[in-house]
């Protein structure tokens, strides 16, 4: 889901877990388990607490806690320093969890983009990087 | 995310699946036969793979005689060029992740 405003785009994913907010919430906030579905990280559920996400590709993160509403709210900076702007990126990501009957509805919203970004930095986990990369260039050509 | 962008991601996420649709785009035209000569599987591990990508629009099929040959269908990809797609599509693979990690945390 993608919405468009003058100034920067957002991406929404969404689903629901058959598991409470506590442990979804425990997922989210706790540095061994944050790395085994996201990204390596000193993260602390503190907000001003500022910390960086590791991808396996290469790249860093710099990140800052925002907000920090156990079992409900988390937010903070996704940030990716880089010389050409075009690849710099200075977002915000938000999870918002709401209690369903037997589980959880985790909404993330990722927002901040400018339009004319041109490299989902920090998302371009590396196989589907190099993939969307060639891609890309087989749909150039094709043209 | 727009259900067909979940169907191009969960088609293309299987990796023998990837490497058949990238050898049709990078070689053109095929049988089943000369691509299950080099996908290191089966012939009918081959085409059913090419049904899932047949399902998504990624492949098309053409009879002739007995012989079926499948070509890439480039511009199915199109909405995935687009970065805040690939963006979601990095998040929904996180939140697999996510799920598989809550399901191991109950043991």
């Amino acid at each position: 889901m993608t919405e468009t405003t003058a100034e920067t785009r957002s991406v929404v994913v969404e689903r629901e877990f058959p598991h409470p907010p506590e442990k979804v919430w425990r997922a989210l906030t706790q540095p061994h388990l944050i790395e085994e579905w996201l990204m390596t990280n000193d993260f602390a559920p503190v907000v001003g607490h500022r910390f960086h996400l590791s991808g396996d590709w290469g790249g860093v993160l710099d990140c800052e806690v925002l907000a920090v509403d156990p079992s409900r709210t988390l937010s903070y900076t996704w940030n990716f320093a880089h010389d050409d702007p075009a690849y710099a990126l200075k977002s915000v990501v938000t999870f918002t969890l709401t209690p369903m009957d037997g589980g959880t509805h985790l909404r993330m919203e990722q927002s901040g983009f400018r339009p004319e970004q041109r490299q989902a930095y920090g998302g371009a986990h590396a196989g589907w990087k190099q993939f969307l990369a060639n891609l890309e260039t087989l749909l150039e050509r094709s043209r | 995310m727009p259900q067909a962008h979940d169907i191009l991601f969960k088609t293309l996420a299987d990796p023998t699946r990837r490497a058949l649709f990238e050898r049709l785009c990078r070689d053109g035209e095929q049988t089943v036969g000369a691509l299950t000569a080099r996908a290191g599987v089966s012939q009918p591990a081959v085409s059913k793979h090419l049904g899932v990508l047949k399902q998504a629009g990624l492949v098309r099929d053409r009879h002739e005689g007995r012989r079926t040959h499948y070509s890439a269908q480039l511009g199915a990809l199109a909405p995935l060029i687009d970065w805040t797609i690939q963006m979601a599509g990095f998040w929904q693979s996180r939140f697999d992740d996510l799920e598989g990690l809550l399901t191991r945390m109950d043991q």
